[in-house]
């Protein structure tokens, strides 16, 4: 069998659209076109019905009720209600909220913003392994504390945080526990009741569903308060205002139930193929590291550093695989990931990771000819490397003054 | 990101790629640059009597702009004497290759591993000039 070019590994980015959601959403982009709001009238009734059963679809992957999901633009908008939307109504009764230096963008700038106003951050570190040790989060939270915002799975090494035992932490000592859950929901278990979660964010497009779409989960036992970033006709129990996306919800939905029936075999099946990979890899390229835990990780997560090999450069050498660099950041800037920075990676393993996504439409064939491709092209970009050379001939870069700093 | 089609040829066909004897009087050899800055860049140039550079040879660590910068500078040096080397402007590389704004670094750093190659062989030669044996630039990362 011949495998079709390019192959595609970058499904901690975006994952392609399910076929059978896409049908599923279909025709309410045509016939079932209503506003969900639409009281008086069939084509909003049908709208709302749609609408509803999609809330239930996407409580359920998550051991929650359809009636505590509030649907939002994405999961960037779901960390910004959550984070911002807390310390706007609980600010009186603390100003501190504990946060991971490995967390998203949208979490650490939503934070970042809170500070400007007064508000006292705490980034925790990761260990070795990459993830939180909850005893480090007990020893951060004061009584001041309102908020601790911690990811279920990290979206660059693909690590799984221990949720369950950082929810019981955050609980013993009083304040509200949210959680990033965008890369791991559908693909590891998780339940909003074991983690004692009381916001979790969620995307679609992060799970075969369309783009554009998530959820913010707030509990309704105990209910937990917190305040609109967005006001209107107070749609979304006045928590996010606006006419409702009808066809993305429905694609969300049919995505959930999908990952939910599938989730168990499709880890087994990604899993063995990501340990496929990384054997080959391994085997066949000394100086390759796995950044962060294998053991507590997405099983579609594979993330390694090529010693002496730049990830800029890799990625162009694989031009017909599609992976990402650590290296050169989901922006526009060129600053190591702070996810690396944060592992204290050494010197020599600097800008030198690639993160592989495997997902659904991966096959074994794909992995075959993507594993191949990169053992070639690390050996021919090392016979490039300086650095190579000189680990070769025993040089310790580490005893080098280099001449930028 | 968008690589410019010079930048693409020279990454997928680099020139010049290898290792001088770094112990050769007749060798130069800088090193610019630092593995946590993501770029390391190895240049090394042989000069003749005439100070005339007969062979340039690199080895880079960095993005396809910054192996682009290095093999471009390889080919150009060649033939060069060694003052006309140390006018090779970074503008010049970074124009050649169309670097986009964020790359320029990389073309800064071509720029001074030449600088630091000439310096390296210049020192050899003073030492060489006041008797004592010269020892090659491999392992101390020159120029600023
Ligand atoms: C962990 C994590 N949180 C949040 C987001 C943002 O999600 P969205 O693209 O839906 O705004 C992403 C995706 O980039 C992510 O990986």
């Amino acid at each position: 069998m011949t495998v079709k070019l390019p192959i595609y590994l970058d499904n901690h980015a975006t994952t392609p659209l399910d076929p059978r959601v896409l049908e599923v959403m279909l025709p309410y982009f045509t016939q079932e076109f209503g506003n969900a709001a639409s009281r008086n009238h069939v084509f909003g009734w049908h709208a709302e019905e749609a609408v509803e059963q999609a809330r239930a679809q996407i409580g359920t992957i998550i051991g929650a009720s359809g009636k505590e999901i509030v649907f939002t633009s994405g999961a960037t908008e779901s960390d910004n209600l959550a984070i911002k939307g807390a310390a706007e109504f609980h600010h009186e009764r603390g100003n501190h909220i504990v946060t991971c230096q490995t967390e998203h963008k949208a979490v650490l700038d939503s934070c970042k913003r809170l500070e400007k106003q007064g508000f006292e951050v705490t980034y925790l570190p990761v260990e070795k392994d990459g993830r939180v040790d909850p005893e480090r989060l007990r020893a951060a939270m004061t009584a001041r504390t309102i908020l601790v915002s911690l990811m279920l799975a990290n979206n660059e090494i693909g690590v799984v945080h221990p949720v369950v035992a950082i929810g019981k932490v955050v609980k013993e000592q009083g304040a509200l526990f949210h959680i990033d859950a965008v890369q791991g929901v559908g693909k590891v278990p998780f339940n909003v009741d074991e983690a004692r979660a009381d916001l979790v964010s969620l995307s679609a497009h992060k799970m075969y569903g369309p783009k554009g779409i998530g959820a913010l989960y707030v509990r309704r036992k105990p209910r937990v308060r917190i305040a609109p970033l967005i006001d209107g006709g107070g749609h979304e129990r006045g928590l996010r205002s606006g006419t409702l996306n009808v066809p993305g919800i429905v694609g969300f939905g049919a995505a959930c139930a999908l990952a939910q029936e599938e989730m168990a075999a499709e880890a087994l099946r990604l899993g063995s193929l990501r340990e496929r990979l990384r054997r080959h890899l391994q085997e066949h390229l000394p100086e390759t590291y796995v950044n962060g835990s294998l053991e507590h990780r997405l099983p579609g997560n594979l993330n390694l550093s090529f010693a002496y090999v730049e990830g800029e450069a890799m990625m162009m050498a694989l031009k017909d695989v599609a992976v990402s660099s650590g290296s050169a950041c989901t922006s526009a800037s060129l600053a190591p990931s702070s996810v690396h920075r944060s592992l204290r990676i050494g010197e020599e393993l600097a800008h030198t990771s690639i993160r592989f996504g495997l997902g659904r439409f991966n096959t074994e064939e794909e992995i075959d000819y993507g594993a191949a491709l990169v053992v070639d092209k690390v050996r021919k970009l090392r016979e490039l490397s300086p650095l190579w050379e000189m680990a070769q001939q025993g040089v310790d870069l580490k005893k080098i003054e280099w001449s930028h700093p | 990101m968008p690589y410019s089609d010079k930048v693409i040829d020279h990454y997928e066909n680099p020139r010049n790629v290898g290792t001088l004897d770094p112990e050769d009087p007749q060798v130069g050899t800088g090193m610019v640059g630092a593995p946590a800055c993501g770029d390391v860049m190895k240049l090394q140039l042989k000069i003749g009597a005439d100070g005339v550079i007969e062979d340039a040879k690199f080895k880079t660590f960095g993005c396809g702009s910054a192996i682009a910068s290095s093999s471009l500078v390889t080919e150009w040096v060649k033939g060069m004497s060694i003052e006309k080397a140390l006018e090779v402007k970074n503008s010049a590389i970074a124009e050649e290759l169309s670097l986009p704004p964020v790359k320029i670094h990389c073309s800064v750093l071509a720029e001074d591993a030449i600088k630091a190659a000439i310096a390296d062989y210049r020192a050899k030669q003073q030492r060489q000039g006041a008797g004592g044996g010269g020892h090659g630039g491999n392992g101390t990362a020159g120029g600023k």
